[in-house]
């Protein structure tokens, strides 16, 4: 057993930190959301520089093998600044999809791109009336010759707006619903076709609307075999949750370090709010189901290489211990910080609505305990 | 012991359902409450009501009241929560209103009364500042004696809609020396006067309802002070347990309960109808069991004024319990709406910003709102006051 982190970990950290501090300051984000990109493709470049967007690939993919962990790493770093920029769809999902999906042509072709920073993915998974069910699927991919033909329509596609590519899922046969019948496809989001509805996110992200109207994509764009995609959707959503507990993790530690900072500061009947008992054990429970949300983040992102039913009875885990806690964490410190807490001009809103979306992304807090029942 | 309503009571709700469905501007209906409303369409059916005589109906009716017992003022704000509609604002009709009649004078009676119950002017209030929150009685706020006038200097914050507001009424120290409570002196403020600038506070939902209030030597005639100098406090305090005994909100809790269902079943869950899974159906009913028993400590402290006992300690209760259960309805809503709870609808678009929302109409303000509505159990007197407030006067602690 060994909870530590190595030391080319640490220096990712580090690195990671420092840039978030220097050049991810509240004012510099603010604009970068209510701008007309709504992000910083220069921050992305920047990213890449590091190495970051390289991460989790391997050598001989063009990355530099890191693995699960490290990919924890970087995202409690980014939950700590809010970072809006699209590491989760590009390297996380579409990186996932070809790393353990992809030929050896899909790879050459998209990771490298990923790796440079030139290459922006999105996943667009969910549907209108899918829920979280990722073989819910109303979008269906015909066969017409040695092409597919997409129709569908995708709901709230994170980073969309920003992206060249998108990881499409569709049925390609069986029912709606069945396990089997779902294929997963990689499309040049400029292809005929494809038209999309962007907006901003609640928590300051951009997302969009993407509808597929008769796409002719070729039989080369198909990740992995037809009609069995659902397992490897399972696999890469797997690792997306247990990456984007981290960054929920970075954020309620923010804000709950935000909150007692705050109750030390805050003079209300002439003394520290934070001298009240009543308010002191409520950040003890916030601390402590900060504390307990890590541990279930260690322990899906350590499972994620194991068979698949411990590995989905962990990250069902997290994903469930984790949105209880980002719920509590960020109610307790709006309430905390007072009418000042749900003003703009804190940041603690921000992170209150970045916990808050965090329960809609890969499944909510009861789609996972029915998840996890199912398994146990 | 009877919970049913007698003959007198059913008749009285069929009267008034219809009245509501026969004049409530039909382009407000089922519209709810918002914040980004014009003062027009905030004040159209208070006026209406004005003219009817309903506009102010727990006032005594010499004032403009409407004598109904406090079970038929229930059927009128559950008919109203029924029919969602715009409700005046509680800074004239439930606040200020009190205030004046039974602490003022008779010019100001007649000066001010008239039109709260029309609709005509609109009030705000001057209570919070940056520094007393939950401590209200340290405000800073002064007004200092010169010749028939008070100069009045200081900050105000949250006040609620002042953007719209005519008239204002402010907690200020009248007298520096005396203990927190004691020097404090409830003033009404023309908010046209020289020196009183309105901010607005943009809120985590992205709407504009609170403002920054700035008086800077603010001259106002002493005949705008109500009842006597320095005793301020105790007219703040008899209106904070009028706004307290409100601020439970079940009829509007039920209605949202309702529209909760009818979203759980528009939204589905492995082809189903969400409304029919076991998890989410509970929790419904969970909330469902939390407001009938508000709902009947409410009409169990009303049964207690109706008997001459005037809202006391207990209305914390309501507004603790209320306010949670309001939070909880959003929380609910925002888990039914699922995936379609990112999308922010006053954001940029490369859309005109007038075209359908995206996702089902339900889905567009259901984040706005749950964020909005942490609110609750902050203002008011946050719960946490409301809970020492009961240690204190109930338990005797």
């Amino acid at each position: 057993m060994d909870f530590n982190f190595t030391e080319e970990q640490g220096m990712v950290r580090d690195g990671l930190s420092r840039l978030v501090r220097e050049q991810y300051d509240w004012e510099t984000r603010r604009k970068a959301i209510a701008s007309g990109a709504g992000w910083r493709p220069e921050v992305w470049a920047q990213l890449a520089e590091l190495g970051i967007l390289g991460m989790p690939f391997s050598e001989a993919d063009g990355g530099f093998g890191g693995g699960a962990v490290d990919a924890m790493v970087i995202m409690e770093e980014f939950g700590k600044g809010l970072v809006i920029e699209p590491f989760v769809p590009t390297v996380v999902c579409a990186g996932g999809f070809l790393k353990h999906g992809g030929t050896a042509a899909q790879k050459e072709e998209h990771i490298g791109g990923i790796v440079s920073g030139e290459r922006v993915f999105a996943f667009a998974y969910a549907e209108p009336k899918g829920r979280y069910d990722y073989a819910d699927l109303e979008t269906t991919a015909k066969k017409d010759g040695s092409a597919y033909v997409l129709n569908g329509h995708k709901a709230v596609v994170f980073g969309a707006p920003w992206a060249s590519h998108l990881i499409v899922t569709a049925r390609t046969g069986g029912e709606r619903r069945d396990r089997s019948g779902v294929s997963v496809f990689v499309v040049a989001k400029d292809t005929a076709g494809i038209t999309t509805r962007d907006y901003v996110t609640v928590d300051g992200r951009r997302a969009s609307e993407v509808y597929f109207e008769n796409v002719s994509i070729p039989a080369e764009a198909l990740i992995g075999a037809e009609g069995e995609g659902l397992a490897l959707i399972e696999l890469v959503t797997d690792e997306a949750i247990a990456a984007t507990c981290a960054e929920a993790c970075g954020a309620m530690k923010v804000a709950h370090a935000m909150t007692v900072e705050y109750s030390r500061q805050r003079k209300q009947f002439g003394v520290p709010i934070g001298s009240f008992q009543v308010l002191q054990h409520r950040m003890v429970d916030m601390y402590t189901a900060y504390e307990t949300a890590v541990s279930l983040t260690y322990l899906a992102t350590l499972r994620l290489g194991s068979d698949e039913v411990e590995r989905k009875k962990a990250v069902s885990a997290a994903k469930v211990g984790v949105g209880q806690a980002a719920r509590l964490i960020g109610q307790e410190a709006v309430q905390i910080h007072g009418g000042n807490g749900v003003t703009d001009e804190y940041a603690i809103g921000h992170y209150f609505k970045r916990l808050t979306i965090f329960d809609s992304e890969f499944g909510n807090v009861d789609h996972h305990l029915k998840r996890h029942v199912a398994l146990s | 012991m009877n919970l049913e309503f007698t003959p007198e009571e059913q008749a009285f709700r069929e009267e008034v359902r219809s009245f509501i469905a026969e004049n409530y501007p039909k382009h407000l209906a089922d519209f709810g409450m918002r914040e980004d409303m014009s003062r027009e369409d905030f004040l159209a059916w208070h006026k209406i009501l004005g003219r009817k005589g309903w506009s102010v109906p727990a006032w005594p009716v010499e004032y403009g009241g409407t004598g109904w017992t406090p079970t038929q003022r229930y059927i009128w704000s559950e008919e109203n929560a029924r029919a969602s509609t715009v409700m005046p604002l509680p800074f004239g009709v439930s606040m200020v209103g009190p205030v004046i009649y039974t602490f003022g004078n008779a010019e100001q009676k007649a000066r001010h009364l008239p039109g709260i119950v029309s609709g005509e002017v609109w009030w705000c209030q001057g209570y919070s500042e940056p520094g007393a929150g939950s401590d209200l009685a340290s405000l800073k706020t002064t007004a200092v004696r010169d010749g028939d006038h008070y100069v009045i200097n200081g900050q105000k914050t949250w006040t609620t809609l002042a953007q719209h507001a005519d008239w204002g009424f402010f907690l200020c120290r009248t007298d520096p020396t005396a203990k927190a409570q004691e020097g404090i002196s409830f003033i009404l403020v023309d908010m046209k006067s020289p020196g009183v600038e309105v901010k607005p506070i943009k809120l985590l939902d992205g709407g504009y309802e609170v403002n920054e209030t700035w008086l800077t030597d603010v001259r106002v005639p002493v005949e705008n002070l109500v009842g006597q100098e320095n005793k301020g406090w105790t007219y703040a305090k008899f209106l904070l347990a009028h706004e307290r005994s409100g601020i439970a909100g079940v009829a509007r809790s039920k209605r949202g309960i309702e529209k909760l269902r009818e979203i759980a079943a528009n939204e589905t869950l492995e082809g189903a109808p969400l409304i029919k899974d076991f998890d989410f159906a509970k929790k419904v009913s969970q909330l469902e069991i939390d407001l009938a028993a508000l709902e009947i400590t409410e009409l169990r402290t009303l049964a207690g004024e109706q008997a001459g006992k005037g809202p006391g300690p207990e209305s914390s209760i309501l507004k603790i319990k209320g306010t949670e259960i309001q939070q909880r309805l959003t929380e609910l809503t925002l888990e039914a709406v699922g995936t379609y709870s990112a999308p922010y609808m006053g954001g940029v678009s490369n859309d005109n910003s007038n075209e359908h929302p995206v996702g089902p109409d339900y889905a567009a303000h259901a984040a706005a709102t749950y964020f909005n509505m942490r609110k609750t159990s902050i203002y008011g007197g946050s719960n946490e006051i409301q809970r020492n407030i009961i240690t204190k006067m109930i338990l005797g602690l």
